[in-house]
């Protein structure tokens, strides 16, 4: 491609969305639900997500999520410049519909995994993570 | 089921305490005649199984004077309940005469005059007569170790925890969970837990690689008691690397778990257990709502933030009980465990009057023997104090405040950010300060005094982070700690907003300004979780500046304007 002035200042352009106004990043988290669930009503329900109150280092934040009738789960960070962070997809002969993964999160928000069961509906859990300077415990 | 009758049962135990002494007693002799070692220890063996817990000692082998905290905040549910209720209003729930025994042991207020009645209270040679004499009532009481005993004392430092480890392995403990023990880092933590005589326990000490529980810390232990299977199930301090320096135990993962916890109690009622005690180190607030997430556990001995209650608090069907801090405390437990349940229990929190209690001579012998060769650097007098030096209080405490004092000079700071932790113990009016005195309340692994630059809008986030540590609703979001001490800066704090909103009115004390956010401040600190911070030690630093005064005075600080308590 020939970087023409007119491209180089786009360029510049979207970096500074992506940095400086994450929630208008490409994908927002109501766009990526939306696309997910077809826009069906989410209940809450046969889902559990497991994450630390308080993250011991932001950059690598152990997540669980469990569901035995899910189909698929979604985990969304929803404070992150690029909320979707996975989405497991479970068949029929897996024997346990979980799934653990770390993930990086950019600060103190919520944390959001979305089932689709095999009945078709959708269910959500949410856990805010904390992410702190840390450095004064008694 | 917990009966009312039992309840009662409680505070009479408490009150025992009581009804010895009264105002204008307060003499010396007078107040020690008034109290005797049987009447302290005073119990009636009660049921079948006897607890006994210790916690947050931080290495005090000697009795020292400890001023317990007058502004201790509670917020959302926990705004006006027990713990966050302090002085005179404390006296006034539990039904503690002015003057009395009690009031000088549990509360703030006019601590001085009633300090120079009752005398020091703790050490650790004390602690063992009461509970042999526990022992000797109930010769299988178990006795459990809340953590927080491996640090914070010259001797400590100096052996690397070896002197807490003699000396605690002499009382016989039955198991222990964990804080400040990981900040000798891994490697010595791993020597002396292989080596210990005793269970090292922790639910939520997880390998971090691969997020799964740690060898080295069971989760829980089976104890064969009076005919009845205890389960005492561990909980470390959840926020270990956060509050602390992570990189000194790097293969170290904490956290809450109260899932895991869930499971752990399910897995030991599954395998008989008919009584399931927490011996933890979450904090008060953090234990009461983890009492009402996990079912089936009917004891909490709680730890780490450091009070002491003269009852138990209920949630539901499970007990809290918390034991203060260093060695103020003994708490005495005993439980009525039939047909697979716990059907009542009576307690008492045994304050530890030293010169009411005997010291035990085998204990005292090996207490003097780690110091001994320690002796003469420990009583070096370094200066004298015309005020009251204490620490606990949730912004401000003197020896902070003079330890602030210590960092502007010495270091020629504008600003002294100076660590919110509630250990160390208190020291009169007209006492001298001795180096083991300035090690009491500085001694830690990683105590470089650091000199850097911030701005203002840096110091913002630093003052919002730790707030919320404190203040933010919920429990399970607190760290345990209290307000970071700041020194040259004066704000304005309203615990009721967000985090972001609750700090404002920053002021640079020396010229009266506000503080610039865009501006950069010569700040002086220690006890940096980062790795690689470079400064002198802070005991160096605060020697040096009390050797200068000769005679330290330290005047009240009104920085702080709280605002929503």
């Amino acid at each position: 491609m020939e970087l023409t002035r007119r491209n180089a200042l786009l360029m510049g352009a979207s970096a500074f969305v992506v940095a400086g106004l994450p929630l208008q990043a490409a994908t927002t988290p109501e766009e990526a639900i939306a696309a997910f669930t077809g826009g069906a009503e989410i209940g809450e329900g046969d889902i559990t997500l497991t994450a630390p109150e308080i993250a011991e280092n932001g950059n690598t934040v152990p997540i669980e999520v469990a569901s035995e009738t899910a189909v698929e789960i979604m985990v969304l960070a929803l404070g992150n410049p690029t909320p979707p962070v996975a989405t497991f997809k479970f068949g029929k002969l897996a024997a346990s519909r979980a799934a653990s993964t770390r993930i990086r999160l950019a600060g103190t928000q919520d944390v959001v995994a979305i089932a689709k069961l095999e009945d078709g509906s959708f269910v959500q859990a949410a856990a805010t993570v904390k992410v702190t300077i840390g450095g004064c415990g008694g | 089921m917990i009966s009312r009758r039992d309840f009662l049962q409680t505070s009479m135990a408490a009150s025992a305490l009581l009804g010895a002494s009264g105002f204008g007693q307060w003499g010396r002799l007078a107040a020690q005649q008034a109290l005797t070692q049987d009447q302290l220890l005073q119990f009636e063996t009660f049921g079948n199984v006897s607890l006994i817990h210790v916690t947050d000692i931080h290495a005090q082998l000697k009795p020292i004077y400890f001023r317990e905290p007058s502004i201790n905040i509670g917020v959302g549910d926990n705004k006006g309940a027990v713990p966050h209720v302090t002085g005179a209003e404390f006296r006034k729930m539990y039904g503690i005469a002015d003057g009395s025994p009690s009031h000088y042991a549990l509360s703030s207020g006019d601590f001085e005059a009633l300090a120079r009645g009752y005398g020091r209270v703790g050490g650790l040679d004390r602690v063992a007569t009461v509970i042999n004499q526990i022992r000797a009532d109930r010769p299988d009481a178990l006795l459990l170790d809340g953590g927080d005993t491996w640090h914070g004392s010259y001797t400590c430092y100096h052996t690397q925890g070896q002197d807490m480890v003699d000396v605690m392995n002499a009382l016989k403990p039955d198991a222990m969970t964990f804080h400040w023990e990981f900040t000798l880092g891994s490697d010595r933590v791993n020597e002396i837990v292989e080596g210990l005589p005793f269970a090292a326990l922790g639910q939520n000490i997880f390998d971090a690689e691969w997020d799964e529980p740690a060898e080295l810390f069971p989760p829980y232990k089976f104890f064969e008691r009076g005919g009845v299977k205890v389960a005492v199930i561990g909980q470390a301090f959840p926020y270990m690397p956060i509050a602390n320096p992570g990189w000194m135990f790097p293969e170290y993962a904490f956290g809450i778990r109260d899932e895991n916890m869930q499971e752990m109690v399910d897995q030991v009622r599954s395998e008989g257990a008919e009584l399931v005690v927490v011996l933890s180190h979450n904090g008060f607030d953090v234990d009461k709502k983890m009492a009402g997430i996990v079912s089936g556990i009917d004891v909490i001995l709680s730890g780490h933030t450091h009070d002491a209650l003269p009852e138990p608090v209920l949630v539901g069907e499970t007990v809290i009980v918390a034991s203060g801090s260093n060695g103020k405390f003994v708490s005495r437990v005993d439980l009525d465990v039939r047909d697979g349940r716990m059907m009542g229990f009576r307690h008492k929190l045994i304050p530890i009057f030293s010169d009411v209690i005997t010291p035990d001579p085998e204990v005292a012998a090996v207490i003097d023997g780690v110091r001994t060769p320690y002796l003469d650097a420990l009583t070096e007098v370094i200066g004298k104090t015309d005020s009251l030096l204490y620490r606990r209080g949730n912004f401000n405490g003197t020896w902070d405040d003079l330890i602030c004092d210590a960092l502007l000079s010495e270091r020629e700071a504008d600003i002294a950010l100076s660590p919110g932790v509630r250990w160390g113990p208190s020291i009169l009016p007209g006492q001298d300060i001795t180096r083991e005195d300035i090690w009491n309340v500085t001694s830690m692994s990683y105590g470089a005094a650091y000199r850097t630059e911030m701005t203002g809008e840096f110091l913002h986030v630093v003052l919002e982070d730790v707030a919320d540590n404190l203040f933010n609703p919920d429990p399970y979001y607190q760290q345990g700690g209290d307000m970071v001490r700041t020194g040259g800066l004066g704000y304005r704090i309203d615990i009721t907003q967000p985090q972001g909103s609750r700090i404002t009115e920053m002021t640079l004390l020396k010229t009266g300004e506000k503080i610039d956010p865009a501006k950069t401040y010569q700040v002086a600190g220690w006890a940096s979780v980062n790795e690689g911070t470079e400064g002198p030690q802070i005991w160096d630093v605060v020697e040096s500046h009390i050797a200068k005064q000769g005679t330290v005075t330290v005047s009240p600080n009104t920085s702080v304007n709280v605002v929503g308590a």
